[in-house]
């Protein structure tokens, strides 16, 4: 008897773990998609900005000096601006990330500098000692720009003092729903394409060609640190859909077989007893 | 009649057929009309006015570029919107908060946040307001 109230409180139990699951796929799936249109609505403005640069990066220089940021450098240290979810519950998608970084590292020469954005990174390179130069968490589902400003400005700066000699972003690239890939692109020092973009070179720049590079090139590098984290906001919440939808059919499943054990041993019960009876009334007889 | 884009990271703000675009240039307010010679210059914080036909846009903009290319005009703007779209009461609200949060002092990363939120909001106020005043302005 006590079996059969056993197995009624699981079935209770997987049945409302399977209602969260299913409402955080439904979340999930909202989210990604407002990550995706977000990404999708600055794509003209990524376009733009990168023809521009490689417009102007094909104009001879006039004083031979290179914008800072587009300067190569002797490398003598490395920052990767980590960027991974603040919460779990998204499959293997913090492993696969954390271990694309820690693997970049470990090949390296020379220090690396961690930028960690969202929590789970910084946790992870924080608990293996890693050198952490700065941390941004709680930047939420759906960051503006303006959110995301104080992490590139952090990366200009350093870049520009000459604290860092190359940078690199880490996220997880939105393939499609079902597949993320982690990703390690180089962002410093910018370089522009070489190849000409249908000889429009004929501006006139106000005030002047160098003076628009140096207003473009910073915007471009929040630019990118922007998309890149909506990318991985995609990412994020598609993996947690899948995750979920997993994890809610894992549920049915189990509830499924409960159910039918659960009718097993009241049938059981319900024979043992009709034969106490008849057995009883076979005595008395 | 020119196609003009402006664009921002975030979205696209306005995409159409127009005849005349007036832009708050580095070097001075700025006229473009079809047939402009190429060209690429920086913006200032201000407010752009687009003429379509008898149609007036306004747009308030933080900041960017404006590109003039022989088929088209692309403004890569830092913020833009449509005036109509500029909320005053909250835009007041934004500049408060970001002037209480810098006065109360906070850590660095929040500070830059609450700087920029500010220098946002008093961009937008001035546009409206300016908007405003070349509204009541005759004529015009």
């Amino acid at each position: 008897m006590a079996d059969i109230r056993l197995i009624r409180r699981r079935i209770r139990g997987v049945q409302s773990t399977a209602k969260i699951t299913r409402a955080m796929e439904m979340i999930a799936t909202l989210k990604m998609r407002r990550a995706q249109e977000r990404g999708l609505a600055g794509r003209p403005y990524a376009e733009k900005i990168w023809q521009v640069i490689s417009d102007l990066a094909a104009l001879p220089q006039e004083e031979g000096v290179l914008h800072p940021l587009l300067q190569r450098r002797e490398v003598n240290k490395i920052a990767i601006v980590h960027i991974a979810p603040d919460r779990g519950l998204c499959g293997g998608l913090n492993a696969n990330i954390n271990r694309k970084t820690a693997g970049f590292i470990v090949a390296q020469k020379v220090p690396v500098s961690i930028i960690a954005v969202g929590r789970k990174g910084w946790d992870f390179m924080r608990r293996h000692g890693q050198e952490i130069y700065a941390e941004f968490s709680q930047i939420g589902d759906w960051p503006s720009l303006l959110d995301t400003l104080p992490i590139s400005r952090i990366i200009i700066d350093e870049y520009q003092k000459g604290a860092i000699d190359l940078v690199y972003l880490a996220y997880t690239q939105f393939v499609s729903t079902m597949t993320q890939k982690a990703v390690l692109q180089p962002l410093l020092p910018v370089e522009p394409e070489t190849v000409l973009t249908g000889g429009n070179v004929d501006y006139i720049y106000e005030p002047g060609s160098s003076e628009v590079l140096d207003e473009l090139l910073p915007r471009f590098v929040e630019m990118q640190v922007y998309h890149v984290i909506l990318e991985a906001i995609a990412s994020e919440q598609s993996a947690r859909m899948v995750a979920m939808r997993n994890a809610t059919d894992n549920a049915t499943e189990l509830v499924q077989d409960l159910t039918l054990a659960y009718n097993k041993a009241r049938q059981e019960a319900i024979t043992k007893e009709i034969l106490d009876i008849a057995g009883g009334a076979a005595a008395l007889a | 009649m020119i196609k003009l884009d402006i664009v921002t990271a975030e979205r696209v703000v306005f995409s159409e057929d127009v005849d005349v675009v007036l832009a708050p240039g580095v070097e001075g307010q700025l006229g473009v009309l079809p047939h402009h010679a190429p060209l690429m210059t920086i913006l200032e914080p201000g407010e752009l006015l687009v003429r379509k036909g008898g149609e007036e846009f306004l747009m308030a903009v933080s900041g960017g570029f404006l590109e003039v290319r022989p088929d088209r005009i692309i403004v890569l703007a830092d913020t833009a919107e449509r005036a109509e779209e500029i909320d005053i009461a909250r835009a007041e609200e934004a500049k408060q908060r970001a002037k209480q949060w810098l006065e109360e002092g906070i850590p660095d990363v929040d500070r830059a946040r609450a700087e920029a939120a500010l220098r946002r909001a008093l961009v937008r106020l001035g546009a409206v307001e300016r908007i405003r005043r070349r509204r009541r302005r005759p004529g015009s």
